[in-house]
């Protein structure tokens, strides 16, 4: 490569625009070196929760199950979860869901019971505990029901990075949109897959057939 | 007004792929097939309403709304999924119904909303509800509720 230089100049550059030069690459060379050891520093020495929890969805929650009892990620740990995100006004998509986690589960025989399945209402305002034990029931299937505090709420929906927004309808009352993925946790807490709703039950049966 | 319609149901039964108690209704043009409800737990205020409106006229038609002794308030409905989020928004000025062609109501997509329930939906039970159609009137109809595991396609229907 040639650099041009005006008429009457040295085509070389003076010592001390090579002195400068220097300096700046030094300067450049410890900024690096510093970025270096800060996210080194950062990604060695993780808090509990980030160790844990390194993948995309889960995190650390607690909420309060049908029966009026606490459930945490920890609480949950020891056996694979299948998580799922909803409300139970919601006419369609969530006993749609339900009803086909209930089925798939069927579909494992004896190795149904070898994963949670977990429903978490994020309409906490009308979603007491009482009716959410009422409504999973219906499933005829253990279902563990989840719901909260709207702080409990929004703690579990960012671990989960589920999307849900209150939407005022005509008559002062509300819809809720939602997540309407399935997320599948393995045994310490740890994303493994999502079930989409237009998966068939064969792609689904066989996520979950990995999952436990 | 009921009337039994094999072809109809026959063809309802196809679609879906499962078997279905023979229940139609209709008036003038317009004829529904099998509509019905999910069973709905203690404290849960709003049930869906699922069914297949055709109408065989020469003029399109217009579902325009409904009513229910069962609930508060009867709304059409719409469902979206985009993104992997559900939105499900009211359609206050209802949905078409084609001349000489069909308006499903189904899991899914466009369904009928009842709104404040008075008491749960009961397995088993059927629920009067009138819909609203511009041209052809009102039409009632009985909602077959059915287990809430119905329709989902997931191997549980009866």
């Amino acid at each position: 490569m040639t650099i041009e230089t005006p008429q009457g100049e040295t085509p070389k550059a003076s010592p001390l625009r090579r002195a400068r030069l220097w300096l700046w690459g030094l300067v450049a060379i410890a900024a690096a070196v510093t970025a270096v050891l800060w996210f080194q520093q950062r990604s060695t020495a993780p808090t509990t929760a980030e160790k844990n929890y390194a993948s995309a969805f889960g995190g650390g929650f607690d909420m309060i199950d049908q029966n009026g009892k606490t459930v945490t990620d920890q609480t949950l740990r020891g056996k694979p979860y299948a998580i799922f995100f909803g409300f139970t006004r919601c006419p369609d998509v969530c006993p749609t869901t339900l009803s086909r986690m209930a089925a798939l589960r069927k579909q494992l025989g004896p190795d149904g019971d070898k994963f949670n399945i977990v429903f978490v209402s994020v309409d906490p305002q009308y979603d007491k505990p009482k009716d959410i034990g009422s409504y999973v029931t219906l499933f005829n299937t253990p279902i563990i029901g989840l719901t909260g505090t709207d702080t409990q709420i929004a703690r579990i929906v960012k671990a989960f990075k589920v999307y849900y927004a209150k939407v005022p309808v005509e008559g002062g009352d509300y819809t809720v949109d939602h997540t309407a993925s399935v997320f599948l946790m393995d045994k310490d807490g740890q994303f493994v897959a999502t079930i989409d709703h237009k998966e068939s039950q064969k792609v689904a049966l066989d996520k979950l057939r990995r999952l436990i | 007004m009921q009337m039994f319609r094999p072809v109809a149901v026959g063809a309802l039964a196809l679609t879906l792929a499962t078997p279905i108690a023979a229940h139609d209704f209709k008036r003038g043009a317009i004829s529904i097939a099998h509509p019905w409800s999910r069973q709905t737990a203690p404290g849960q205020a709003n049930g869906g309403g699922f069914m297949t409106v055709s109408n065989t006229g020469k003029q399109p038609d217009r579902l325009i709304g409904g009513s229910s002794p069962a609930s508060a308030k009867v709304e059409i409905h719409t469902m979206s999924m985009t993104g992997g989020v559900m939105r499900m928004r009211p359609l206050p000025n209802g949905l078409p119904v084609p001349a000489g062609g069909k308006l499903e109501l189904k899991p899914g997509s466009h369904h009928i909303m009842l709104i404040g329930l008075k008491k749960p939906l009961k397995l088993g039970t059927l629920v009067p509800l009138t819909l609203r159609f511009e041209r052809a009137g009102a039409v009632t109809v009985q909602l077959k509720v059915e287990a809430i595991t119905y329709g989902t396609g997931a191997g549980h229907d009866h």
